[in-house]
């Protein structure tokens, strides 16, 4: 068990990292870089959530299971919406995701945004890889700290 | 419903298992970003110095904690409060110097290392180095300088993880440039 403060420095530091040497143009790269170790860690953390876990019923039921179990392992709290157009895109709505929270509410920080949002998408688009749904994830904040993640499901 | 959400405990807590994951999926980026060991080490411990000197705040406002006399007091506080606050273990404190300015912590089983096996070919990496980085900078917001480093490892094959603590000197405050 660690301390939640911990690894939100951590988090914090990893951002910090990926884009000290990077120049301006390669935002791009940094974003994918750290969705890229987002899907790895979301790739090995499934694995272990879902050891003692049921078979899941469907797509839905995965959802929900990332919705509630996943989401409270990693940020205490459950998401607190869940949509989806049953044709293979979900949204699932925080209205106060973790790594928002420090910032200001106001719209100075919006542009930074999505720096600390790559890495959770990767987190989610890792876990879902390993339960056998591939898809594509995205983030986006109309208002902080309020944060919406869309899923789009590719289907072979 | 077979499935359990309760995961009881402490609030505060996120599950060890994202964090120690995290820190790897870290080290791995950095070693393939940065092609030598000692350059990953500068950089981890850069990263827990970082960590370090905002933790301190965190920490003074959690732990109402009394002022330190010596530094056998900083050892315990280490040792008891802190790394049992941050990472949920307690080094042991011991190897003291005569002049008691430097001590060791054993770690038993470091939480970073859980899922970890140090690839063929990088013996000089410090795989751990942010921890050293981590106390160095909240020591000096707290006003001590102190030299911190790995003495042992276990992922090197040594019984024991042991981190070192040598007391350098006493900071004085720096009043900032234009105020008196």
């Amino acid at each position: 068990m660690a301390d939640e403060v911990l690894f939100e420095f951590l988090h914090m530091e990893l951002v910090a990292l990926i884009h000290r040497d990077a120049v301006k143009d390669e935002k791009d790269g940094c974003i994918a870089k750290l969705e890229s170790i987002g899907f790895r860690v979301g790739q090995s953390l499934i694995e272990r959530f879902t050891k003692d876990c049921s078979r899941f019923k469907d797509e839905l039921d995965t959802m929900k299971f990332i919705c509630k179990d996943f989401w409270n392992s990693v940020y205490k709290k459950q998401i607190d919406n869940l949509r989806t157009n049953h044709q293979g895109v979900y949204v699932l709505q925080d209205n106060k995701f973790r790594f928002l929270t420090q910032m200001s509410n106001g719209k100075q920080y919006m542009e930074a945004a999505p720096k600390y949002l790559a890495f959770p998408c990767g987190l989610i688009r890792g876990a879902l890889s390993s339960l056998g749904i591939n898809c594509i994830v995205t983030a986006e904040v109309s208002a902080m700290p309020a944060c919406k993640f869309q899923i789009q499901i590719q289907r072979m | 419903m077979s499935r359990q959400t309760a995961r009881g405990g402490d609030p505060r807590k996120v599950n060890g298992e994202l964090f120690t994951l995290t820190y790897g999926a870290l080290v791995a980026q950095l070693m393939k970003d940065y092609e030598n060991d000692e350059e990953v080490n500068k950089q981890l411990e850069k990263m827990g110095y970082n960590i370090g000197v905002r933790i301190i705040e965190d920490f003074l406002a959690r732990a109402n904690s009394t002022r330190c006399n010596d530094f056998r007091d900083v050892a315990e506080q280490i040792s008891k409060v802190a790394f049992k606050m941050y990472l949920g273990v307690t080094p042991v404190v011991s190897n003291w110097s005569p002049a008691a300015d430097e001590f060791s912590l054993l770690l038993e089983n470091n939480p970073l290392t859980d899922f970890v096996e140090l690839p063929e070919g990088h013996d000089a990496l410090i795989y751990s180095n942010i921890l050293c980085g981590v106390l160095k900078g909240a020591l000096e917001m707290i006003q001590m300088d102190v030299d911190v480093k790995f003495v042992q490892d276990q992922l090197k094959g040594d019984n024991i993880t042991e981190i070192r603590l040598k007391f350098i000197k006493r900071l004085e405050d720096a009043v900032p440039v234009g105020e008196d």
